[in-house]
């Protein structure tokens, strides 16, 4: 797929001597849904704002839909849109001027119609005329997505679109930004609710203390990383694993009511088989079974804490 | 797109509609002051003061007294401006919107410059509710009054850069220009001065600014037009290339 967004050797250094970002490369495609996920003070807002324009890189260069974000800013800069981690708005404006003034500030001759448009997507046409500071949080959120597309860009820059907003509003949200996806759009989204990433991300990329450490399509990496954990609900509850099922990483817990086995569900030779008849030759009964899919979350901690203890 | 006039005219409209959501605090408010400073500078304690080259103490002061306020509020609606979206975080926008550094300062100072200018106007028209008024060189009092008003716009886009906090915000037009106004001549010729108070004004910069202005009143002025129009220019353009600096660096702006 054609790259929307090339980023060769970028770093940044802030004056305090804080390496926000190493040398970082990567290749946003072209209509996908990307999410950058890490821990706070990772580099994922120093990321965003370097290609927004609004941090200064150390070093490296950004191409943003083939132009060159400092030396052909104007071009790059109307082809993005961004929604900033924080609830920064005009509070005396109304959502109408401040979202006119945004398509202004960004080279676009006015367009009514677009904007109405844009508003009646993100359901706030009814409070054109209110004053910003009288809406809540949710509604101010919606307002800096309404004012990231007034310049109609071809992508979108979505900094934890979702802290702090219901879960209704997410679910909004999380509808609009496929919608966009439809449209062509291509979205870069970071976020701490992991749960976002794998219900809309289309790749994943990890960074950790300035360091991309992982880019990955999300379904592939799932596949690759993902564990998959087995219950038995047992008949009688167990004292303790007897020495006959030490071959299995089997955990005990509910006061020995169910066994979890976590297993590798790619792999050859996954144990269920052989570990279901050792249970049946020890006498062992078991009056329900389930499985679980390991989550992105639990992929995403355990890259993290993988990646710690390598460092420790 | 070699200049984003739409960008321009939004920041411009924008500062504009501002002004008139708080049309009390930005006219209304500075043409009470200066009535107020017409009663007891005018017609309380000028009714008994002679007259300063010829001219009505009360008609004497008027452009002192619009200087005054083109100072103070063109570095406070200039620095307010600049400031408030950074204190607020609205200047992410900015930053990363694709306008140069010199449309925001045309916007911003623009916008600023325009409002103090309007409101001189103001202030001259109310002073002609109260004293006899005559410009004998209008269009060096229009060149001046624009001249200083985006000068002074300038200055405080700086200011409005420059601070970190509310109080470092008025610092300089509380602080530094008012006083040097009240020094410069605004109410007094610098002739009526004793030495060695006379040439220690001399260093008050906005003595020339005065000055000048005053000249396209009254023809009278405590120094010669061609070194008050220097000064106001050299002012202007020491301001234009400290903004210059301004962006090139990012200083204050960007990480």
């Amino acid at each position: 797929m054609q790259p929307v967004i090339t980023i060769e050797g970028l770093t940044k250094t802030y004056k305090s001597g804080l390496q926000a970002l190493k040398p970082v490369d990567l290749t946003i495609r072209k209509g996908e849904i990307f999410a950058l996920l890490g821990p706070n003070g990772a580099g994922k807002t120093t990321l965003i704002s370097i290609v927004c324009g609004i941090v200064t890189p150390t070093s490296g260069r950004v191409v943003a839909d083939g132009h060159d974000i400092q030396a052909d800013y104007r071009r790059a800069r109307m082809k993005i849109g961004l929604v900033p981690q924080e609830l920064t708005t005009d509070a005396f404006e109304t959502v109408w001027a401040t979202v006119n003034f945004s398509r202004g500030l960004f080279g676009r001759p006015p367009n009514a119609a677009y904007v109405e448009q844009v508003l009646r997507d993100l359901s706030l046409w009814d409070k054109k005329d209110a004053k910003i500071m009288t809406l809540s949080g949710g509604m101010k959120r919606r307002v800096l997505i309404a004012k990231a597309l007034s310049h109609e860009p071809d992508i979108l820059f979505l900094d934890e679109p979702t802290a702090g907003v219901d879960v209704e509003l997410r679910k909004d949200m999380w509808a609009m930004v496929r919608r966009l996806r439809e449209r062509g759009v291509t979205i870069i989204l970071t976020t701490h609710y992991i749960e976002e990433a794998e219900e809309m991300a289309d790749r994943v990329g990890v960074i950790l203390k300035g360091e991309l450490i992982l880019v990955e399509d999300k379904a592939e990496l799932m596949k690759k990383l993902g564990k998959k954990t087995l219950t038995l609900h047992l008949q009688e509850p167990l004292a303790a694993l007897p020495p006959e099922l030490g071959e299995w990483s089997l955990e005990l817990r509910d006061g020995g009511e169910a066994l979890d086995y976590v297993f590798d569900s790619n792999a050859d030779r996954t144990g269920v088989p052989s570990l279901l008849r050792r249970l049946s030759d020890l006498g062992i009964g078991f009056k329900d079974l389930s499985t679980r899919q390991s989550s992105l979350e639990d992929i995403f901690v355990g890259l993290v804490h993988g990646s710690q203890a390598e460092a420790a | 797109m070699s200049f984003n006039g739409y960008g321009v005219w939004a920041i411009y409209r924008f500062e504009m509609a501002r002004a008139l959501r708080t049309l009390w605090q930005s006219v209304v408010t500075p043409v009470i002051t200066t009535a107020l400073y017409f009663v007891v500078f005018g017609s309380a304690i000028g009714s008994r003061m002679t007259e300063i080259d010829g001219v009505a103490y009360g008609a004497f002061i008027v452009p002192g007294l619009i200087m005054l306020s083109l100072f103070t509020q063109s570095i406070f609606n200039a620095s307010f401006g600049i400031y408030f979206p950074k204190f607020t975080g609205t200047i992410y926008e900015l930053l990363s919107a694709p306008v140069s550094p010199l449309e925001i300062v045309i916007a911003y100072v623009g916008a600023a410059a325009t409002k103090s200018a309007v409101l001189g106007l103001i202030i001259l028209a109310t002073a002609s509710f109260f004293v006899p008024l005559q410009i004998l060189h209008p269009v060096w009092m229009l060149g001046f009054l624009i001249l200083i008003s985006t000068t002074f716009s300038l200055f405080g886009f700086i200011i409005g850069i420059w601070a970190q906090n509310f109080e470092q915000l008025q610092f300089m037009p509380m602080l530094v220009v008012t006083p040097l106004t009240f020094l410069g001549g605004a109410f007094y010729s610098i002739d009526m001065l004793p030495e060695p108070w006379r040439t220690v004004t001399l260093f008050n910069p906005v003595v020339y600014l005065i000055s000048g202005f005053r000249w396209a009143f009254y023809e009278s002025s405590d120094v010669s037009l061609a070194v008050s129009a220097s000064a106001t220019l050299g002012f202007f353009l020491l301001c234009l290339a400290v903004v210059g600096w301004i962006f090139r660096t990012g200083y204050r702006l960007k990480n």
